[in-house]
């Protein structure tokens, strides 16, 4: 069975249509890039997957669990599938080590200790083991963001979804996230992102998907498709430098 | 006639005491009471949002004397005697609950969408998502505005004398039939509510200073 299957979505805002009858399928330990113009509906896709957005037709089924709005449900679901967010959304309350350990702590009932072991763990993952009793605040962005991914691998779960997660970031800052999240698809992770960072796409995504219009306009195995898009708009996306 | 002594002062600072007391009483119940009610406000059920905002609504548009006249005199003809102690307090309790739910209604809707959404997503249960997540950060940005509200009450007490309770400034009124030393009395009386209240109101614009100075990172 596939880590995320997505049947014939359909997403309506009101009157717009923002999801026209999406379908694909991600394996486990696969990494897809979803890319496409502001307003395709890649974003509102991947907060379908996690429940964080409600869909009216269509079929999601993520990790073994099928997609519906009983918050148990939810809640079980979340457990394997893990997001990472533009703004990373640190609590920003809480330190780096509360942050990580809170939800194995309050929703997996592991204990303070070995949920302390498993935040140090995580964080030396993300290459920031000496920010453990630091607050967000005092982090800079990419800091944040490796955080945040740190926080969601404490819950080991089985898909990540990663939503433009550098685009709020300084280019200097970029290429560390970009980095961990690299470590973390070669070691297996299954991985569905969003992103504007086309090289990113194009070497560690194995297939993309070209969103436009609400619609899955083109996928394919990355290399071949960004050197060779079959429609016009994936070509002229792709010369425009992705915005 | 009685002249202005220290057993008159002393007679107006006990009354102060009871200020205090039916402040801190009124503080107290009004609180657990408006956050029961911010909470139903933004509940996702529908009529829990509706009757929390009814019962706002209504309170904040009449007078706190309304409600006070209504517990004292409106229950004892129909047969239910509150004492003017337990009525000041029933009463004021309701008007701080009242402000207290619309404050902090507004501080918690004031923590960014995103926090809610980064909780969920972590699998929190919507009570765990209030413990752990929401109120920390709301109450923070509640303080200010409960703390100046509570410098509002502390002086909006005085209302209780309609119902012939004795708070500081009754006191005040009564000694000065008796002695008429209109101003040595009243300047006391105006004393003791600023000692009470300044010190209130200088905490809220400190607080106020440091919450900014903490979200500007």
């Amino acid at each position: 069975m596939p880590a995320v299957l997505i049947e014939d979505v359909h997403k309506r805002f009101g009157q717009l249509e923002v999801l026209k009858g999406v379908s694909l399928t991600v394996e486990s330990g696969q990494v897809v890039a979803l890319i496409g113009r502001s307003g395709s509906g890649k974003s509102t896709l991947l907060r379908c997957i996690n429940g964080l957005e409600a869909f009216h037709a269509g079929r999601i089924e993520v990790a073994g669990h099928k997609l519906d709005q009983d918050p148990k449900h939810l809640r079980e679901l979340r457990k394997d599938v893990g997001i990472v967010f533009q703004s990373y959304n640190l609590f920003p309350h809480l330190t780096v080590g509360q942050n990580i350990m809170l939800s194995p702590r309050i929703t997996q009932n592991v204990p303070t200790a070995q949920a302390e072991t498993l935040a140090r763990e995580v964080l030396a993952q993300v290459g920031l083991s000496e920010k453990f009793d630091s607050y967000p605040d005092n982090l800079s962005g990419g800091q944040q963001q490796r955080v945040a991914i740190a926080r969601s691998l404490a819950m080991r779960p089985k898909v990540m979804l990663f939503d433009e997660v550098t685009s709020a970031l300084d280019p200097e800052l970029t290429g560390e996230v970009l980095l961990v999240m690299e470590k973390l698809a070669k070691d297996g992770m299954t991985m569905l992102l969003v992103t504007h960072e086309m090289n990113f796409a194009r070497n560690v995504a194995s297939t993309t998907i070209f969103m436009h219009q609400g619609k899955i306009w083109e996928s394919g195995p990355s290399k071949e498709l960004f050197a060779n898009p079959q429609t016009p708009e994936l070509r002229n996306f792709v010369s425009a430098g992705a915005h | 006639m009685q002249t202005f002594g220290w057993p008159e002062a002393y007679f107006i600072l006990r009354a102060a005491s009871w200020t205090l007391a039916l402040t801190a009483i009124a503080f107290f119940i009004g609180s657990i009471i408006g956050g029961i009610f911010a909470i139903m406000r933004l509940s996702r059920v529908k009529a829990l949002r509706r009757f929390a905002a009814g019962y706002i609504l209504v309170i904040q548009s009449i007078p706190v004397l309304m409600v006070l006249f209504m517990s004292y005199y409106g229950l004892s003809a129909i047969g239910i005697e509150l004492p003017p102690f337990f009525a000041a307090s029933a009463s004021l309790s309701i008007y701080v609950s009242a402000y207290l739910a619309e404050i902090w209604r507004g501080s918690i809707e004031s923590v960014p969408r995103q926090q809610w959404e980064a909780s969920a997503s972590l699998a929190l249960t919507t009570t765990q998502q209030y413990r752990y997540i929401i109120l920390p950060q709301a109450i923070r940005i509640s303080l200010p505005p409960t703390v100046g509200f509570l410098v509002q009450l502390v002086k909006n007490t005085s209302i209780v004398q309609v119902v012939g309770f004795v708070d500081l400034m009754r006191a005040g009124m009564l000694v000065n039939n008796a002695t008429y030393q209109a101003f040595q009395i009243f300047t006391l009386v105006g004393a003791i509510y600023f000692a009470i209240c300044f010190p209130l109101s200088r905490l809220s614009r400190h607080l106020e200073k440091v919450m900014n100075a903490s979200r500007s990172h």
